[in-house]
């Protein structure tokens, strides 16, 4: 799907602050080429400020953000674009855009001001469709779509970019389940390499390669999941009670969330 | 789509692809589709100016107006059968009227397209939002101050100053928290507005200069009479610039409609862009302005009638809206001039009559889908 292959993300020593606020404190983190690495925590831990920073959004306070060597605010946005994709949890309108339109904005950083769209342009806007199996959505008014096919929409306009780095905010808000694992199975199959911000333990799991998890802007935890989800752990981040199994046939960390008895 | 189409997909996937991609290409700029629709809106344009030129307190057939223009172009086929005051009704009064009719629907038109995807809000429309305002009052200032040296030069500079601070002020106002909500947009641009005309009316009655304040107060109505063509240059050139450059940063413009984000993520850098293009809007505005006083509406209608025609891909909407907003304000001036004959209604008294209500529609409209998605 994408042409070029993974890049290596560094998080290094990154504080954000808005305001007088600190939403992330000293987070290093590092994706290695064609990894999928996870995020997980809970709500208000500082995971889309987080990513955020890495797509060059919110500039950290302290440390650095690097994208293959290169701290991806010493380059305009349009060449960060060209290496960097990102799914943003955003409300957006679509203005009478197709599908295929919306796509096709993917395209952009590749183009210089004037080009028109090339059938290069339409091959890889098709197949970034069929991706996420949206190829019958393509000329409907995205404006009409339902929440999980407007995400896949988004998914596949991130892909149209052929990003060697993907970042993507709980790309599985709204999508059913069905969806939610042909997602997660695409961005499995990319050579990109992914960072991305999962809420579901479970997913996150099984398609994560690593994960790290943040807990008030700080990374409490990281590394493959099974050494990472515990119940002693998800009881200090989420203080809820679990139970963790090796899945027989996934062979992926199951965790099995217990009602708070008394 | 359910698990069955979704199979579909994949089983019939080489022809779908097939058939998909013919039809993506039928929306894509210089197609066919986009072809006709702006070879069609050329065609009515020809015929609207004819109309401008011919319907009037004296008629002129639509021929006799051909045969006028054609000859002062230069081409030998007509034989000049008509009077002489004839040829200067056409030549001189109405001719620069309807381009001037022409340039300001256009360039309202592509300003209201532009300011809507860069605000990324439907209602954003020059007039609405105060930026009309700040331009009349740049201007009146100019013309009431008296240092009104370089004539209509020195006027667009006011006006585009006025249209630009008014622009800044609605916008810083109505943004919080990153996001512009329609309520907001519309509370700052009316409250806005209302104090830029409130200074404007001020100026016009302390001034001394009794009679210069009451064809202030005529040309503040919006109006396209009292033009000739020494003073048309400037707002065709402003127009010219304009389209020129949204054409070129369409691209863009479509990046924005994704989201601020979003279109950052895409390599847009959003800031400075959005600083250029209100530099642009506002310099388009104030010199129209200048030119033909503030006309409502055209900004706000013509974008959303483009739309549904040609879809929101701004190297589509573009110059579909340039051609439907210069037929458009020919006819709106046409019918200023002939329903309440001999007496000539000012234009954006009229726009505005049709523009009202279309925004009190808009704005329902706008109000429903904010809370079907949850958004208040």
């Amino acid at each position: 799907m994408t042409g070029a292959s993974g890049t290596e993300l560094v998080v290094d020593g990154v504080s954000l602050i808005a305001g007088a606020h600190r939403l992330v404190e000293d987070v290093s983190l590092t994706a290695r080429t064609g990894e999928v690495v996870g995020l997980v925590g809970p709500n208000g831990s500082g995971k889309s400020s987080l990513l955020r920073a890495v797509y060059r959004v919110l500039r950290p306070a302290s440390g650095r953000v690097d994208v293959d060597g290169a701290d991806v605010w010493s380059m305009s946005a349009r060449r960060l674009a060209r290496t960097v994709a990102a799914v943003v949890q955003e409300p957006n309108a679509g203005f009478d855009l197709t599908v295929r339109e919306v796509v096709a904005m993917g395209r952009t950083p590749h183009k210089r001001l004037l080009d028109g769209d090339t059938l290069e342009d339409d091959a890889l806007i098709r197949s970034a469709l069929a991706e996420v199996n949206a190829t019958g959505l393509a000329h409907r008014p995205f404006d009409q779509l339902s929440g999980g096919e407007r995400q896949r929409v988004l998914i596949a306009r991130a892909l149209a970019q052929q990003p060697s780095l993907l970042v993507l905010d709980e790309p599985t808000n709204h999508l059913d389940i069905r969806h939610q694992l042909d997602v997660l199975g695409a961005l499995r199959r990319l050579s990109a390499t992914v960072l991305v911000a999962l809420h579901d333990l479970n997913l996150a799991a099984y398609y994560c390669d690593r994960l790290y998890v943040l807990l008030d802007g700080e990374v409490t935890a990281s590394g493959p999941p099974a050494e990472v989800l515990t119940p002693e752990l998800l009881a200090s981040v989420y203080s809820v009670a679990t139970e963790v199994t090796v899945h027989p046939r996934t062979g992926a960390p199951q965790v099995t969330f217990l009602p708070t008895s008394t | 789509m359910t698990a069955s189409a979704a199979g579909a997909e994949t089983g019939a996937g080489a022809e779908r692809s097939v058939r998909t991609s013919r039809r993506g290409g039928a929306r894509q700029a210089g197609s066919p589709g986009l072809a006709f629709t702006l070879l069609a809106l050329a065609v009515l344009l020809v015929v609207s100016v004819t109309a401008g030129l011919a319907i009037g307190s004296v008629r002129v057939p639509p021929g006799q107006v051909w045969g006028i223009v054609s000859h002062a172009l230069g081409f030998g086929w007509s034989t000049p059968d008509w009077s002489g005051a004839r040829e200067t009704i056409v030549l001189d009064v109405r001719a620069p009227r309807v381009l001037l009719g022409a340039v300001a629907g256009a360039g309202l038109a592509v300003v209201g397209t532009a300011l809507q995807a860069l605000i990324r809000n439907l209602l954003a429309e020059p007039y609405l939002l105060g930026v009309s305002s700040g331009a009349s009052l740049g201007a009146v200032a100019v013309i009431v101050g008296g240092v009104n040296v370089l004539g209509q030069v020195s006027l667009s500079a006011a006006a585009f100053a006025g249209a630009l601070g008014a622009l800044a002020l609605v916008y810083a106002t109505a943004r919080t928290g990153g996001r512009i909500t329609s309520s907001r947009l519309v509370l700052s641009g009316v409250a806005i507005a209302a104090v830029l005309t409130a200074i404007l009316d001020l100026l016009l009655l302390t001034t001394d200069r009794g009679n210069e304040a009451r064809a202030v107060l005529a040309w503040t109505l919006g109006g396209l009479g009292g033009v000739n063509w020494s003073t048309l240059w400037l707002p065709g050139a402003a127009l010219l610039l304009g389209i020129g450059v949204l054409m070129i940063q369409a691209r863009n413009l479509n990046l924005l409609l994704a989201g601020e984000e979003a279109a950052t993520t895409m390599g847009l850098d959003v800031a400075r862009f959005r600083a250029r293009m209100f530099v642009l809007l506002s310099l388009v505005t104030g010199v129209l302005v200048a030119a033909a006083g503030p006309i409502g509406f055209v900004g706000l209608i013509l974008p959303h009638i483009v739309r549904l025609v040609v879809g929101g891909d701004h190297r589509r909407v573009l110059p579909t809206a340039a051609l439907g907003g210069a037929v458009f304000l020919i006819w709106a001036d046409i019918a200023a001039r002939v329903v309440a004959a001999p007496t000539e209604i000012p234009v954006g008294v009229l726009t505005a009559l049709c523009g009202g209500p279309f925004f009190l529609w808009l704005l329902r409209r706008d109000a429903r889908r904010s809370t079907d998605r949850g958004e208040s």
